[in-house]
């Protein structure tokens, strides 16, 4: 690959961010209608704040060069959180993509229990979840989140990540990512096999520029095990990163 | 005495046009310095419309009078290289000092030219309750166009300030000071009167300020510990002991550098409306005595003041006279007041300097004998690094080696003295442990007669109503190795045995507490703290005021006892960022009933990681400071974090009155209604 048909891919696929931004922006003026209705006006109580974090958005010097996305969006009053997350690479114009859309609730100082629907995609083939997880920080300051999945058909899923930022400056900060998932059966459809499928750890270098933006460069290390790893040509990929992180 | 009034001046500084002020230069720690250097003209000119039709804020004046017209609109100002609206009385920021004198009946007009509604609260002030300013709990607040007029007669003299006290516009520029003058002649002498009145600016609205604090809690703190601080730790003190230092921090997942929510990372600190660049200054004589009324209208910053090369004698707190106590630096909680003598003698210019606590910048002026020069920026002090007595942490939760080790006496007996050499080594805060006698705990606690006058200082505090006090806080060591090495007259009083402070023999009244996911720590063993300075001033070389320090200047012995006592909880989550009382935020809280003519005592035991100036409106609070006749009235008093405090009022005023945390942003939460019936 070339420099040349990197940029081709980004401008082939010009509505997916645009997409992507509509989709979340839609889904918080809806929420944030919904949390400020029901809470009781008035200047002394919590204000509803939102928060639209892409963690990840980056290319990859793996084959065909995709590009990555992890999003992780809400809106939040008091410990009442709607959570809308999403990631997933493109690779070539085919994208594959996990989503959902969750009610959270604090339930202790720092961890948020999280219920609603996943909805994942792989190149045409959808698959639609209940999502039941945890989302906070671990003691020693690890972002923690873990899911629950199931389906139509029974079959579970379990989605581990956890995140450490170390900071070697006050703006210069490596994130380090680690990230385990399993499934109970077998989903052919989005290239799953049951047990142990995958896990990746990512090393991120970012800058802050300011808080909200930060450029960054890593690696990922993805190995693939049992039935999913037949799926793909090669069980085990590494990579070099380059992207940006931001929220607003 | 006649001529020393008349020299109050709230700004002396050079006049701060936009075109000085323009050009700051990097004294100002602000993340928005791309302005600097640029032609004010091209940048006014390139801000957002409407800005252009305001008018450029002007010195601050002094109003005095039993009748005052003040005018709350916006103004043009520019502290960072980029001009910004401020919300202002008269087009001042500091609005104008108001003198009044003690007796007169005064009448303010005040008149709302915002387009939303406004409102001002006389903060210490001792009035009827619908003058006191608080919309929505005391009047319904000054709509747009509308012309609120404040009457009220008044009963006291000293230092103190006014506000709004509606949304976040004290945050935006609106807060002056007010010196009321005796009726009776001042105790004091002095040449010359300065108000020294300190403040944080943000350019940001300070609703995103909120907003910022709820999406990433660590968004304004630029000095978090990195991998090179934790190796050169390791380096230091090998791994093991670093890593357990990090340990019970990591464990709870806070952090020992987080001293201040909202930093000099959006902040730029003023003095008299002043920042860095154009520095406030004051002119004396040699030999002349000054007395500077330092008032904090800052929203969220606690400021450390000393002036390098000066002793400063505090004579009044929260506008009431206590006695004479020299000191070489003082730490002002938001919305305090502190007036203090000094007498310079050089010719020469000495810094006022008042460092954030977080150290993340400062506000400066100078007391200088030539308008044109003003003295060296001071260093500032090293980063306070906040320790487990910050966090009211029992030591025992530190070391899971020492299992059984609980709150009582009994398991602290049998501790091995090696330890309590470790626990040492573990805590930066912790002075050296070995001056100290542990024999002497046991006395404490057990209510001997015959403690040593050391003990006593000590006792005062720390028996009253506490019931399970570990042997082991920190703060009570840092006290008595205090009160060692700076033993002066004034300390040595309150070292005297006191038969004064009686056993809690009233009724205790306290909520159940709503632990949960509102809040992320609970202090176990709240310890009075008033002779601890703070974190960042403990042993630091100076004699530095603690609560400890003030006494009234006149007996309080005709006070009678409580009638019955209050203990309120501060709590919060900081992850989350919200506030609360009980674990109770105000939205959700019922609203407390006070019996007018009653005298209560109320405690506070601190559960978060932050100092909160707890003010309660409309009448005083008698800090209990260690003697009982010389109890000092306050309107705001700080409670430090993990620690308990406890102090007494007489509800003399009758209606509604607010009763809250004075940091800005903990306010929403950290509030409650009162009720005086
Ligand atoms: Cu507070």
């Amino acid at each position: 690959m070339n420099t040349n048909s990197n940029t081709n891919h980004f401008t082939k696929q010009p509505g997916l961010y645009t997409q992507l931004r509509g989709v979340i922006l839609y889904s918080l003026m809806i929420s944030a209608t919904t949390f400020s209705n029901i809470a009781n006006a008035g200047m002394m109580d919590e204000p509803v704040v939102t928060k639209v974090a892409m963690n990840k958005f980056e290319i990859t010097n793996a084959n065909h060069n995709p590009k990555v996305w992890a999003l992780n969006a809400w809106v939040m009053k008091d410990i009442q959180r709607l959570v809308l997350k999403s990631k997933g690479e493109s690779v070539d114009g085919e994208t594959s993509s996990e989503n959902m859309l969750l009610y959270g609730h604090g339930i202790a100082p720092y961890w948020d229990i999280q219920l609603g629907l996943g909805y994942d995609t792989h190149e045409n083939d959808t698959h639609n979840w209940g999502v039941i997880g945890l989302s906070g920080m671990a003691p020693y300051f690890f972002e923690t989140n873990a899911y629950a999945l199931v389906d139509s058909d029974g079959t579970l899923g379990l989605r581990l990540a956890t995140e450490y930022d170390t900071l070697f400056t006050q703006r210069l900060i490596l994130s380090s990512e680690l990230e385990a998932n399993a499934y109970s059966d077998d989903i052919p459809e989005l290239q799953l096999g049951s047990g142990l499928s995958s896990i990746a750890l990512g090393l991120r270098l970012r800058y802050e520029i300011k808080r909200e933006f930060a450029p960054y460069i890593g690696v990922e290390f993805h190995k693939t095990y049992g039935q999913t790893a037949d799926y793909h040509k090669e069980d085990f990929e590494s990579a070099l990163v380059a992207g940006l992180r931001f929220w607003f | 005495m006649n001529t020393q009034n008349l020299s109050i001046r709230s700004n002396d500084s050079q006049p701060n046009s936009l075109t000085r002020r323009t050009f700051i230069k990097g004294a100002v720690m602000s993340s928005t310095m791309a302005g600097v250097g640029f032609n004010p003209t091209q940048l006014l000119a390139s801000t957002p419309g409407g800005i252009q039709n305001q008018s450029h804020v002007q010195n601050t004046k002094v109003l005095s009078g039993t009748e005052f017209h003040l005018d709350i609109g916006t103004s043009i100002v520019n502290f960072t290289g980029t001009p910004q609206l401020a919300t202002t009385i008269n087009n001042m920021l500091p609005s104008p000092t108001l003198i009044w004198r003690e007796g007169d009946e005064v009448t303010l007009h005040v008149t709302n030219h915002l387009d939303e509604m406004t409102s001002i609260h006389w903060h210490g002030i001792i009035l009827p309750f619908e003058m006191d300013g608080v919309p929505g709990l005391t009047f319904d607040g000054i709509k747009p166009g509308e012309t609120f007029t404040y009457k009220f007669k008044v009963q006291q003299h000293g230092s103190y300030w006014y506000h709004s006290h509606s949304g976040f516009q004290e945050q935006n520029g609106m807060y002056g000071s007010i010196v009321i003058l005796p009726k009776q002649k001042d105790p004091y002498h002095y040449q010359h009167d300065h108000v020294i009145q300190l403040s944080d600016w943000t350019d940001e609205d300070p609703h995103d300020v909120v907003k910022n604090l709820k999406r990433m809690p660590d968004y304004y703190n630029y000095q978090q510990r990195t991998l090179g601080d934790f190796f050169s730790e390791v380096q230091e003190n090998g791994f093991m002991t670093a890593f357990n230092n990090r340990k019970m921090w990591n464990e709870m997942s806070m952090m020992d550098r987080d001293l201040s929510d909202v930093t000099g990372a959006t902040y730029t600190y003023l003095m008299n409306g002043a920042n860095p660049s154009t520095h406030w200054r004051g002119v004396f004589k040699p030999g002349e005595k000054v007395r500077l009324r330092f008032i904090n209208s800052s929203a969220m910053t606690f400021f450390d003041i000393h002036i390098p090369g000066l002793k400063m004698t505090v004579i009044a707190s929260d506008g009431n006279l206590v006695q004479p106590v020299e000191v070489d630096q003082l730490r002002i909680g938001v919305a305090e007041t502190y007036d203090v003598l000094v007498e310079p003698q050089h010719e020469q210019a000495y810094a006022v300097f008042a460092q954030a606590l977080d150290r993340s910048g400062y506000a400066i002026g100078s007391l200088t004998t030539d308008a044109n020069l003003i003295a060296d920026t001071p260093e500032l002090d090293p980063l306070p690094i906040l320790g487990h007595s910050d966090m009211a942490m029992d030591m025992s939760k530190m070391d899971h080696s020492m299992p059984g080790m609980h709150h009582d006496m009994h398991d602290m007996k049998v501790m091995p003295s090696m330890e309590h050499s470790q626990h040492q080594e573990m805590n930066h805060d912790t002075p050296d442990m070995s001056a100290m006698d542990h024999s002497q705990h046991q006395e404490m606690n057990h209510d001997t007669p015959d403690m040593s006058a050391m003990d006593h200082s000590q006792h005062q505090e720390m028996n009253q109503n506490t019931p399970d006090m570990s042997a082991m806080d920190h703060s009570q060591h840092q006290s008595m190795n205090h009160a060692m090495e700076h033993d002066t007259p004034a300390l040595k009083q309150r070292l005297q045995p006191n038969a004064n402070l009686e056993v809690a023999d009233w009724p205790v009244e306290q909520a159940k507490i709503k632990w949960g996911p509102h809040t992320n720590m609970r202090a176990e063993d709240a310890q009075y703290r008033l002779s601890d300075p703070g974190v960042g001033l403990r042993n630091n070389g100076r004699k530095v005021l603690t609560y400890a320090d003030l006494r009234n200047l006149y007996p309080t012995n005709l006070e009678p006892k409580p009638d019955r006592e209050i203990v309120l909880n501060l709590t919060g989550n900081m992850e989350r960022y919200m506030w609360s009382i009980d674990g109770v935020p105000y939205s959700k809280a019922e609203p407390m009933h006070f019996k007018f003519g009653e005298r209560i005592r109320i405690t506070f035991i601190n559960n978060t990681m932050m100092n909160h100036p707890m003010h309660l409106h409309g009448m005083w609070s008698d800090l209990e400071t260690g003697d009982l006749n010389y109890l000092p009235r306050k309107h705001t008093i700080v409670v430090q974090p993990g620690a308990r405090i406890s102090y007494r009022v007489t509800v003399d005023a009758k209606g509604v009155w607010a009763y809250h945390c004075h940091m800005l942003y903990h306010m929403a939460g950290m509030f409650r209604k009162v009720i005086v019936a």
